[in-house]
């Protein structure tokens, strides 16, 4: 199968940069699978949900992106973020914790919104259910 | 004589304290001088590729951003100083402060009035003490700022920037700020280990370069499609873009100031080797020329009493 150059880079660092099959993320439009070949497009990654990253081995690696923007060019798919969260770098029961407490604090003011977001992210990159 | 022996005595190891701080110094901003530079690097991923899909961007869209238009009658310009936290950084901050005060005369005498915004405890004391107006300040983060260091003052700066002169702006905290009609920002460029060059540029309204496309080449820039709508990207992006001009100026400066405090702290060192080599001699002379005088006192003294003796002989 066709392979693609996927880099993936947040502000403060390149977090992950290789070759992948395939890329799966949720614009403010909807979700959206990326392949090889891809139309150039330009998008904002709805907050509060990870990108899949299909590498050719067949291997999903998830990302919790914060405040990002997905760009696919001829040359290659670049996903920028403010904070991004590579799926073995989480801690799934912090994660878990940091979701339920800000679950049970509701999401009046914007920064109770932004922890939800984050956490609801970081679980849904490590493939649980939320 | 002896006293002056002693009063050498304690100078010497008085300026030894003071080698040994800036010593520790000099080799803290070293390691340091490392770390800023790799933080510049990794950051630079992020920068290229907000600039391409800007690039982008501006081809598909109409550059009416207000970020991006100037203002005709600009009134109040903020001007977001950078400066270190602390001092042993030699010219470092006086630099940066030089730079800032040019900067709002001549503002002023383009009919506008500066507003200040200070990240670092040094410009902040500089201003507090002569008693002048500053609209923000940030510190705490000068050695190793983060993105959020640079979100927080970016999120003062642009809705105040929004508003315009003469209207009122919300800051995060709920306070309103009066609007501002441009952005400066004054930080030290990081040009080698041995030279820090204080700059001041406009951040907003951008100014929009046009480059020259090689199109034999790379072809027409590719038609891209957007979600949501390229204005409102546009929207989404600009702020992030000069929020990394802010973050980029914050890793700059930082490099900057260990690589000014390390020349600063070497000067340092090297003079107290100087000043301890010159007075230990000093010391030994005085101290020479003490057992001296006593050996002549002594000599003297037996001299005169064996003279005493053979007299009454």
């Amino acid at each position: 199968m066709a392979q693609m150059q996927v880099d993936l880079v947040s502000v403060e660092r390149q977090i992950w940069s290789g070759e992948a099959e395939m890329v799966v993320a949720r614009t403010t439009d909807g979700d959206i699978g990326v392949m090889p070949g891809h139309a150039p497009l330009l998008a904002e990654l709805k907050e509060g949900f990870a990108a899949r990253i299909i590498e050719p081995g067949g291997n999903v690696l998830g990302v919790a992106v914060h405040g990002g923007f997905l760009s696919v060019t001829k040359e290659k798919v670049s996903i920028l973020a403010e904070a991004a969260d590579l799926s073995d770098e989480i801690d799934v029961a912090k994660a878990k914790a940091a979701y339920d407490t800000a679950r049970a604090a509701g999401a009046e003011t914007a920064e109770a919104l932004a922890e939800l977001r984050r956490a609801r992210a970081q679980l849904l990159a490590t493939g649980q259910d939320v | 004589m002896a006293a002056q022996a002693r009063v050498l005595k304690q100078r010497v190891k008085s300026v030894t304290s003071t080698q040994k701080i800036t010593k520790a110094q000099e080799l803290i901003a070293t390691s340091r001088i490392a770390k800023a530079q790799a933080a510049v690097e990794a950051s630079t991923p992020y920068a290229e590729q907000i600039t391409e899909v800007l690039s982008a961007l501006a081809s598909a869209s109409t550059l009416e951003h207000p970020l991006l238009v100037e203002r005709p009658e600009p009134k109040r310009a903020a001007i977001l100083l950078v400066t270190s936290d602390r001092g042993l950084c030699g010219g470092y901050n006086a630099g940066a402060i030089k730079a800032a005060e040019e900067l709002s005369s001549l503002l002023r005498s383009q009919g506008k009035e500066p507003v200040m915004y200070i990240i670092g405890r040094k410009g902040l004391g500089y201003y507090t003490f002569r008693q002048r107006a500053i609209a923000a300040s940030w510190t705490g983060f000068s050695e190793r700022p983060t993105y959020a260091d640079a979100d927080t003052a970016a999120a003062a700066l642009l809705p105040a920037f929004l508003a315009g002169s003469g209207n009122q702006a919300q800051d995060p905290d709920g306070n309103t700020t009066d609007g501002v009609d441009e952005i400066h920002l004054v930080s030290t460029h990081f040009v080698s280990m041995l030279s820090q060059v204080p700059q001041a540029r406009r951040v907003a309204p951008m100014e929009i370069e046009y480059v020259e496309q090689d199109t034999t080449v790379s072809g027409p820039m590719p038609s891209y499609e957007f979600e949501p709508g390229p204005k409102e990207l546009l929207d989404l992006l600009l702020p992030k873009y000069v929020t990394t001009r802010i973050y980029a100026a914050l890793l700059d400066a930082a490099a900057s100031e260990s690589a000014a405090r390390r020349a600063a702290c070497k000067a340092a060192t090297d003079n107290a080797n100087d000043i301890i080599r010159t007075l230990s001699r000093q010391m030994n002379q005085a101290r020479q020329a003490q057992i001296t005088q006593e050996l002549t006192e002594i000599i003297g003294g037996v001299d005169a009493l064996a003279a005493a003796n053979s007299e009454e002989d």
